[in-house]
C-alpha cells in the first residue's frame, strides 16, 4: 500500500470513529470563540476531536497546532469526509483570513500564540479594515493608533464589521505612519475587542438580518507586540489576506451550484423550477426560456467549479491563487444570477417577507436572495475585482 | 480528473506552437487564401504535420497510430487556432480517424488507417443536411440493391469535402427523417462519378463543401458499422469533434485576446493609452474571465474522452457551449477595441472573428448545445 493508501485507510477508520453522528447530518457549523454556541452537544464534541488533531485546519503545519497534512492528504481528508456527510467542525475568519496571513508574515511567536488559539476554535476573529470615508479605496483609512509605552492606543471607527458584536478579537488595519503616503502609513494590529475601549453597533441589512457593525475606537489599547508585518507595513500583508478573504467567497458562491463535478443529474435550479413552471411531456421545465436561463446557468456553474479545481491543481497548498480576484467576480456575480433565477422560477412565492402563506423553504430562498446582493461589495466590490485583473493580471496601464 | 496537461501532452504542444509559429504563421494562411489555392491548404504542410505523427493521434497503434488520446490531440488543436493554420487536421485525423477507429471493421481500419496517419488519405465527414446541425435530419437514402447500396441525396458544410479522397456518408437506410434510428454510414470514393462535389466559398477561408450523390453506387463492404444502428457511434464521434473544435475556438479567443491586449497596450488616444480607459479595462477582465471557464471546461472534456467517463457527452456540449460563448465575445470585442483599424483587412482580428463564427456553427452552435444538456441532465 501506498502512504497516501494507509492515510486514507487511517482517516476513514478515524473518522469512522470519532465522527459523532449528529455531525454526519447538514446542519449549521460552529464558529467558536470565547463564548461559543453549539446547536448540540455532539458539535462540541466534534470541534474538539478536529481540534486535537488539527484537522479544523488540516494544512497548517502541526507546531503552530495544524494538522501538518499535504496537499494530497488533505484531499483525501476532504473526501472522506464528504463520504459520511461529515459537517465541518469549525468555521471563521480566523481560519480562512488571518491564519493565512499570519503564517506568512508573522514572527515565530506571533505563530505561536495566536494560531493554536485559531485551530481550536478559542476566539472569534473579525475583521477591521472598512470606514464610512474608505471601501473601495481602502487605503485611505484614518483609524490611528498612536505608540504609548509598550501599548498602541486606537482611535476611530470601523463600519460593516461582520460580527463585531460577537467576535472576541479584530484584526485591524490602521494608520501609524500619518505623514507618509498612504499605502505606506498602515499596519496590521490585532486588537481584543473585549475592553472599554471598543464599542459595537449593528446594522440592520435588507435582508433583516444584521451579521455586522460599526466599530467604535476610543482609545482602545493594544500591545506592540500584536502588530504584525512590521511597522507600516501592512499594507502588503492586508492585500494578501483580502487575496484569501476572495477565495473564500468565491468558493461560497458554489455552495448552491454545481461543484464541477456535475454527479447529481438534475441541479437544485432545475428541480425548484419543474416544481413551480411544471414539466412538459417530454420532462423538460415547461417555460422554454426559463429552460434556457437555468440551462446556461447550470453550464457555467459546472465551468467555474472546474475552473476553482484546476486553479487548485495549479497552486501551491496554502498560497492565495493568482486568480482570486476572477472567482471572487466570477463567483460572486454568478450566485446572483443564481437566486434571481429562483425568483423567476418560483414568482410570487419567492416574493413573500414572513408569516403565513408561504413555506420557510420560500421564505428563506426571498432573505437568500437579498443576501446575495451583499456577494458582489464585500471582500472588494466587483467592479474593484476587474480593476484588479485588469492590473495585475493583464498588465493594463493605470 | 486531470485538469492540466501532464508532462508528455504539454510537451506535444510545446512542439506544436513551435512547429506552427514557424511554419505556418498567421501570414501562411493569408497566402493561401491570397493565392485561391485549390486544396485550401498546403499540401506540403500537410506532409510536415503527419511526419510529426498528428495525424495518427487519436489511431490505435494496431494500424500505425499513437493512440496519444485527445490531451494530445487538444494541445495541437488549439494551438492550430492561434496561428488559424488551414489543414485537414480536424477532417481527417479527428472525424476520419474516429469514424474509421469507431466504426470500421478490420478490414477497414486496415486499408484506411495506416494510410491517414501516414498524411497518404484525407477524408470528409458528410453528415448535415440543412443550414443548422441536425444529426437525425437524415433524408439522403441508401437502398439495398443485391451486394451494393445506391446512395441518393445532397450533403451541405462538408468539411474539406472537396479535397478529401475518402467521403464518409450517413444516409438513411430505414425510418423517416429525424429517427435516430435506421441512420448508416458509407465510405465513398471521392472519384465515384456520380458524386458532384460544388467547393463553398466560405468567409473564414477555409475548406467546406457541397456533396450532391446521385445513384452513388457503393459494395457493402463499403458500409462502416452496423446497417440501420450508426448513431450511436455518430454521437460518440460527434462528441470528440465538438470537443476538438472547442480546443481550436480556445487557441482562436486566446490569441485574439493577446493582440487585442497587447494593442490596448500600444495605441494612444486622449494623450493616453487606450487600455487605460477602464470602459475598455473592465471588458477585458471580463473577456479573461470567459477564457478561464473555456480552458477548464475543454481540459476536462478532453480528459473525460481519454478516461472513457459516462458523462463525456454532457461535458462535450458544455465545452463546445464555452467555446461558442467565448469565441464569439472575444472576436466581436477585439475588432471594437481596434477601432477603424479592427475593421480592416490588414489587421489580423478580422480573420479571428471570421474562423469564429464558422467554427461557432460546426456540429452545434450555443443555443444548440444548451439544449442538449439540458436534456442529457433530465430536464
Ligand atoms: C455583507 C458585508 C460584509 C462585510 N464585512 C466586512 C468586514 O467584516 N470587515 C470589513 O472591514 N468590511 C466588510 N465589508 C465592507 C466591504 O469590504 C465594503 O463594503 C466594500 O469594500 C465596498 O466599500 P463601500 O461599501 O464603501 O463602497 P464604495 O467603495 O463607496 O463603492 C460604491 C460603488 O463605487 C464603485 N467603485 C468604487 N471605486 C471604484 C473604482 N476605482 N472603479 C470603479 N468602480 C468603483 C464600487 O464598485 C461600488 O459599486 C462588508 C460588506 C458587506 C456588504
Ligand atoms: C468604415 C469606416 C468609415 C470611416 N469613414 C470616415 C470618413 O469618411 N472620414 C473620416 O474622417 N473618418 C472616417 N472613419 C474613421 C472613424 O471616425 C474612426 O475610426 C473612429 O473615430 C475611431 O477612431 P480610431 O479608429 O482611431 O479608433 P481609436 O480612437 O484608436 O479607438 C480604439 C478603441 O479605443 C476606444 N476608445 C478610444 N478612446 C476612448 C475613451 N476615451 N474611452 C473609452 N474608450 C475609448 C474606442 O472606442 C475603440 O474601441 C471611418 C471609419 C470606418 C471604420
Amino acid at each position: 500500500m501506498t502512504d497516501l493508501q494507509t492515510f486514507r485507510e487511517e482517516t476513514r477508520n478515524w473518522l469512522e470513529a470519532n465522527c459523532p453522528p449528529e455531525m454526519r447530518k447538514p446542519g449549521d457549523v460552529c464558529w467558536g470563540g470565547r463564548n461559543p454556541q453549539f446547536s448540540h452537544p455532539d458539535q462540541e464534541i466534534w470541534l474538539e476531536r478536529m481540534g486535537d488533531k488539527g484537522w479544523t485546519c488540516p494544512t497548517w503545519p502541526s507546531e503552530y497546532g495544524g494538522g501538518g497534512l499535504s496537499k494530497e492528504e488533505n484531499k483525501i481528508l476532504q473526501e472522506e469526509m464528504s463520504a459520511i456527510g461529515a459537517r465541518s467542525p469549525l468555521g471563521s475568519f480566523g481560519i480562512w483570513m488571518l491564519g493565512p496571513a499570519l503564517l506568512e508574515f508573522a514572527t515565530e511567536e506571533q505563530k505561536k500564540e495566536h494560531l493554536p488559539g485559531i485551530v481550536k476554535g478559542k476566539y472569534w476573529w473579525c475583521q477591521g479594515y472598512s470606514e464610512p470615508g474608505s471601501g473601495s479605496d481602502l487605503a485611505s483609512l484614518s483609524t490611528k493608533a498612536i505608540e504609548d509605552g509598550d501599548n498602541y492606543v486606537i482611535n476611530g471607527q470601523k463600519i460593516w464589521t461582520s460580527y463585531a458584536d460577537r467576535a472576541d478579537k479584530i484584526f485591524c488595519l490602521v494608520r501609524t505612519g500619518p505623514q507618509e503616503p498612504k499605502h505606506d502609513g498602515i499596519s496590521f494590529l490585532l486588537i481584543d475587542m473585549d475592553q472599554p475601549g471598543v464599542t459595537t453597533r449593528p446594522i440592520t441589512l435588507i435582508s433583516g438580518k444584521s451579521p455586522f457593525c460599526e466599530t467604535f475606537f476610543d482609545d482602545a489599547t493594544a500591545p506592540k507586540k500584536d502588530l504584525v508585518g512590521g511597522l507600516n507595513k501592512g499594507w502588503t500583508v492586508a492585500k494578501r489576506l483580502l487575496e484569501h478573504e476572495r477565495t473564500m467567497i468565491s468558493n461560497m458562491g458554489l455552495a448552491g451550484g454545481g461543484d464541477g463535478s456535475g454527479s447529481k443529474k438534475m441541479s437544485g435550479l432545475a428541480k425548484v423550477s419543474k416544481q413551480y413552471v411544471g414539466e412538459d411531456a417530454d420532462k423538460k421545465i415547461a417555460n422554454p426560456s426559463l429552460r434556457s436561463k437555468v440551462a446556461k446557468h447550470e453550464m457555467n456553474s459546472r465551468a467555474f467549479g472546474l475552473t476553482l479545481q484546476r486553479i487548485g491543481e495549479e497552486t501551491k497548498v496554502g498560497a492565495p491563487s493568482p486568480a482570486a480576484a476572477m472567482s471572487k467576480y466570477y463567483g460572486t456575480e454568478h450566485n446572483k444570477l443564481r437566486y434571481e433565477l429562483l425568483l423567476e422560477a418560483m414568482g410570487s412565492k419567492a416574493l413573500g417577507w414572513e408569516g403565513e402563506g408561504f413555506t420557510p423553504e420560500e421564505l428563506a430562498i426571498t432573505r437568500d436572495w437579498l443576501r446575495t446582493k451583499a456577494n458582489s461589495i464585500e471582500g472588494g466590490t466587483s467592479e474593484v475585482q476587474l480593476n484588479v485583473i485588469s492590473k495585475r493580471v493583464l498588465g493594463l496601464p493605470d | 480528473m486531470a485538469l492540466i496537461l501532464n508532462e508528455e501532452q504539454q510537451s506535444l504542444k510545446d512542439i506544436a506552437r513551435d512547429f506552427l509559429e514557424k511554419n505556418a504563421p498567421i501570414t501562411h494562411f493569408r497566402e493561401i487564401r491570397d493565392t485561391a489555392n485549390e486544396t485550401g491548404y498546403s499540401q506540403e504542410l500537410w506532409k510536415e504535420m503527419s511526419e510529426l505523427g498528428w495525424a495518427g493521434i487519436l489511431v490505435s497503434e494496431d494500424y500505425g497510430g499513437f493512440d496519444f488520446g485527445m490531451m494530445g490531440m487538444g494541445g495541437i488543436l488549439e494551438e492550430t487556432g492561434k496561428t488559424l493554420t488551414p489543414s485537414p487536421l480536424f477532417s481527417t485525423a479527428v472525424l476520419g480517424a474516429s469514424l474509421l477507429e469507431m466504426a470500421g471493421d478490420d478490414t477497414q481500419k486496415s486499408n484506411y488507417l495506416p494510410r491517414l496517419v501516414s498524411g497518404e488519405l484525407t477524408t470528409a465527414f458528410a453528415l448535415e443536411e440543412g443550414s443548422h446541425h441536425n444529426p437525425t435530419n437524415i433524408t439522403t437514402s441508401a437502398k439495398k440493391d443485391r451486394d451494393n447500396f445506391v446512395i441518393n441525396g445532397k450533403k451541405t458544410f462538408v468539411i474539406d469535402g472537396h479535397s478529401a479522397d475518402l467521403i464518409i456518408v450517413a444516409a438513411r437506410t430505414k425510418g423517416d427523417e429525424d429517427d435516430p434510428n435506421g441512420i448508416s454510414l458509407f465510405c465513398v470514393d471521392s472519384n465515384n462519378k456520380n458524386l458532384k462535389v460544388i467547393k463553398q466559398s466560405m468567409v473564414d477561408s477555409r475548406n467546406c463543401a457541397e456533396i450532391e450523390l446521385k445513384n452513388v453506387t457503393v459494395s457493402k463492404n463499403d458500409l462502416l458499422g452496423d446497417l440501420h444502428n450508426a448513431y450511436s457511434v455518430i454521437e460518440n464521434v460527434l462528441d470528440v469533434a465538438r470537443v476538438a473544435i472547442a480546443a481550436e475556438m480556445l487557441g482562436n479567443s486566446s490569441k485574439a485576446f493577446e493582440i487585442t491586449l497587447d494593442y490596448l497596450k500600444e495605441r494612444k488616444q486622449f494623450g493616453v493609452l487606450i487600455g487605460s480607459f477602464q470602459a475598455l479595462k473592465h471588458r477585458a477582465a471580463e473577456m479573461y474571465s470567459e477564457i478561464e471557464l473555456t480552458k477548464s471546461a475543454v481540459v476536462s472534456a478532453m480528459n473525460a474522452i481519454d478516461e472513457k467517463s459516462n458523462d463525456t457527452a454532457r461535458l462535450s456540449s458544455l465545452c463546445k457551449f464555452k467555446a461558442c460563448e467565448t469565441s464569439h465575445l472575444v472576436s466581436n470585442e477585439s475588432v471594437q477595441m481596434h477601432g477603424g483599424v479592427g475593421v480592416t483587412d490588414e489587421y489580423d482580428v478580422g480573420l479571428f472573428l471570421k474562423r469564429s463564427r464558422v467554427a461557432e456553427q460546426v456540429f452545434g452552435n450555443a443555443d444548440y448545445h444548451v439544449d442538449r444538456y439540458a436534456t442529457l441532465s433530465e430536464y
